[in-house]
């Protein structure tokens, strides 16, 4: 058995004549946590889509612990283990937190032919969870709604890890959040790599990455920049590789350049 | 339980001193869907028991002859609620009704079916009816709003047409002889707990008719359908995985999707229960009546989404009961039977009617921004 849980090997996929990825390899071990960097357009949603089994790659292969797979739909990327968390996270926010956490999936109990939702397992296993993340849900029946935005991210973590996850796919878990809320998700997605889940995480916000990440692949224009062990990259030559750096550099000549003439 | 769960839940439940855990229970009250409707009907009892509590309204007879419209409008206004709840609009409820009413009566009084076999036929077409319109909002992705306003004018004028075509007329008469020793039609037909009303009668206790029987004979049908229909929607919508997954469907369809709820299928099924719930008010009327007329339920849909709206449900989706659309058919059934006990011109019932429904949404929507905003 190989000692990558999971391994993207040479993987391209194609809309007509867009090469939206081409050759694209990663490798992640147990506890390890890749960052997915990239703008936008560079392919970070079709990557996480062919990972959540929503698209087949044309070209290339997965290999989920040393074993070659074809995910035909996203429920069998569910169950291999590959947990995606999206960026709209699939909660409803008028639902409450079980019913949240449970949907589409609640435990059941009664006679065979006239099973009920077992709310009250579902309580107590929201609450845990919930507690093990270090957030008080003062009532597992109160509405997603009335949480914050750090606390909806970790319970659809939560949820994800909870139902059979190994490896969570992350889509762009901080993007929308403040720095306290986001610095919560990134402590939970640390603690859950900890415990023995491989981690990919998507954004383009370096500094939200660099801290967490262990490995960092940089996407752009649909090619792999390549993937870089944390000692040996720097945050700027990351922020430099991505699309964005260079943007940023004109952006500062640009800028310089109009002070000049103002003053 | 884990240790550390069972320590938050201890601290919970423990640490908290008494102010605020009522605090908490007040506003776990002001959350739920149907605290409106419970007290609005509240208001009305107590309006119509001042201004007409000495009329005979409140007597054994008026509150079956108000709780019988209540609850005739109940059974469609739950199954709307559901609808609501699951994210779409059935404005075909009261066109069904109609439609039910002619199927029901022209095979057994013009083709000599069992009466049985007609009603079991009824409900075999609203199963088609509910799922077309299921199949159509799904598969299309159209507002349901758009195909089941196409649905009420389909059925309307078809029920018009065929039972012209075939009768001659626009009503149906001669179903009552029919009822009798018929194994399914008593279902909804007939009164129960007679035996309370004629000992109460006996004991003088309720108002008698001049040959010594009781004036209200027994519970009618409708009421037991309804209380039935309460019991079974609010069992489904708190109590089963299906429940979870219409609240789901209609909170976030993508999101309900995404985790492996099968949206399409839970909203072909609402609206069966729609069609369903129009031909159990269809059959009642039609053998109370004794005959089927094709205007029957005209307009009924629209009152049904007003009850479930008062009732608590939101118009974009994913939040209501079954108990608030209950009560909110209550408030209607016992303002217009109840407007004739007071001196006020009944033709003000549709002007209360309509500013109830005004009230009610914007209530609602104050308590939906409290649920989904408190933080």
């Amino acid at each position: 058995m190989s000692e990558n849980l999971i391994e993207f090997n040479n993987i391209s996929k194609f809309f007509g004549k867009v090469i939206a990825l081409k050759d694209v390899t990663m490798k992640l071990k147990k506890g390890e946590i890749m960052c997915l960097l990239g703008d936008n357009g560079a392919g970070k949603s079709t990557l996480i889509k062919t990972l959540a089994g929503v698209h087949k790659p044309d070209e290339g292969e997965i290999v989920i612990e040393g074993n070659k797979t074809v995910f035909d739909s996203p429920k069998d990327a569910l169950d291999m283990g590959i947990g995606t968390v999206y960026q709209d996270l699939a909660l409803v926010p008028l639902m409450s937190v079980t019913r949240n956490f449970f949907m589409g999936r609640e435990p059941l109990k009664g006679l065979p032919f006239l099973k009920t939702f077992d709310i009250e397992k579902a309580n107590q296993i929201a609450a845990e969870r919930m507690g093990q993340i270090g957030i008080d849900v003062r009532d597992p029946s109160q509405a997603v709604g009335t949480m914050s935005g750090g606390e909806r991210q970790c319970l659809a973590i939560s949820r994800a890890i909870y139902f059979g996850a190994k490896v969570l796919v992350l889509d762009e878990p901080t993007s929308a959040l403040g720095v306290h809320q986001a610095s919560m998700v990134l402590k939970y997605v640390v603690k859950a790599a900890s415990e023995g889940l491989a981690v990919i995480l998507i954004t383009h916000n370096v500094h939200h990455a660099y801290p967490v990440g262990n490995s960092f692949t940089v996407l752009n224009r649909g090619k792999s920049l390549g993937t870089f062990n944390k000692k040996d990259i720097s945050r700027e030559e990351l922020l430099g590789m991505m699309a964005g750096g260079e943007e940023l550099d004109k952006l500062e000549v640009e800028l310089k350049e109009m002070n000049r003439i103002n003053n | 339980m884990s240790d550390k769960a069972k320590s938050i839940v201890s601290k919970k439940t423990s640490g908290q001193d008494e102010r605020l855990k009522e605090v908490s229970k007040l506003r776990l009250l002001l959350n739920r869907p149907e605290l409106g409707a419970v007290g609005g009907a509240i208001l009305v009892f107590i309006f119509f028991g001042i201004v007409a509590g000495d009329t005979g309204m409140f007597s054994a007879y008026g509150t079956l002859n108000f709780l019988d419209v209540s609850a005739n409008l109940g059974i469609i206004a739950i199954a709307a609620a559901m609808l609501m709840i699951g994210g779409e609009f059935d404005l075909s409820i009261g066109s069904m009704i109609g439609f039910a009413g002619i199927c029901i009566a022209i095979p057994a009084i013009y083709w000599g079916w069992p009466l049985w076999v007609s009603i079991i036929f009824a409900f075999a077409m609203a199963v088609l009816v509910g799922y077309f319109n299921g199949i159509l909002v799904v598969k299309t992705g159209l507002p349901s709003f758009i195909v089941t306003l196409a649905m009420l004018f389909i059925l309307r004028g078809a029920t018009l047409a065929i039972t012209r075509l075939i009768t001659g007329r626009t009503q149906v008469p001669g179903l009552r002889v029919l009822i009798e020793n018929d194994p399914i039609a008593w279902m909804f037909a007939t009164d129960t707990f007679k035996w309370l009303f004629t000992w109460l009668g006996s004991m003088n206790l309720i108002a008698l008719r001049t040959d010594g029987t009781p004036l209200a004979t027994g519970i009618p049908p409708s009421v037991i359908w309804f209380i039935a229909a309460t019991l079974f929607a609010t069992w489904i919508l708190m109590k089963t995985r299906y429940g979870n997954w219409i609240f789901a469907s209609g909170g976030d369809k993508n999101g309900a999707t995404n985790v492996g709820v099968p949206v399409g299928r839970v909203k072909i099924s609402l609206f069966i229960g729609t069609a369903v719930a129009a031909t159990i008010f269809a059959t009642i009327q039609v053998l109370d009546a004794g005959s089927a007329d094709t205007m029957r339920g005209n307009l009924k849909e629209l009152e049904a989404i007003a009850a479930a709206v008062v009732g608590g449900c939101l118009l974009t989706g994913g939040y209501g009961s079954a108990i608030g659309a209950a009560f909110g058919a209550l408030i209607f059934g016992t303002v217009s039977m109840g407007i004739f006990y007071t001196d006020v011109d009944t033709d003000w019932f549709k002007v209360f009617l309509g500013a109830m429904m005004l009230i009610a949404v914007v209530f609602n929507n104050f308590i939906r921004k409290r649920v989904t905003e408190s933080k």
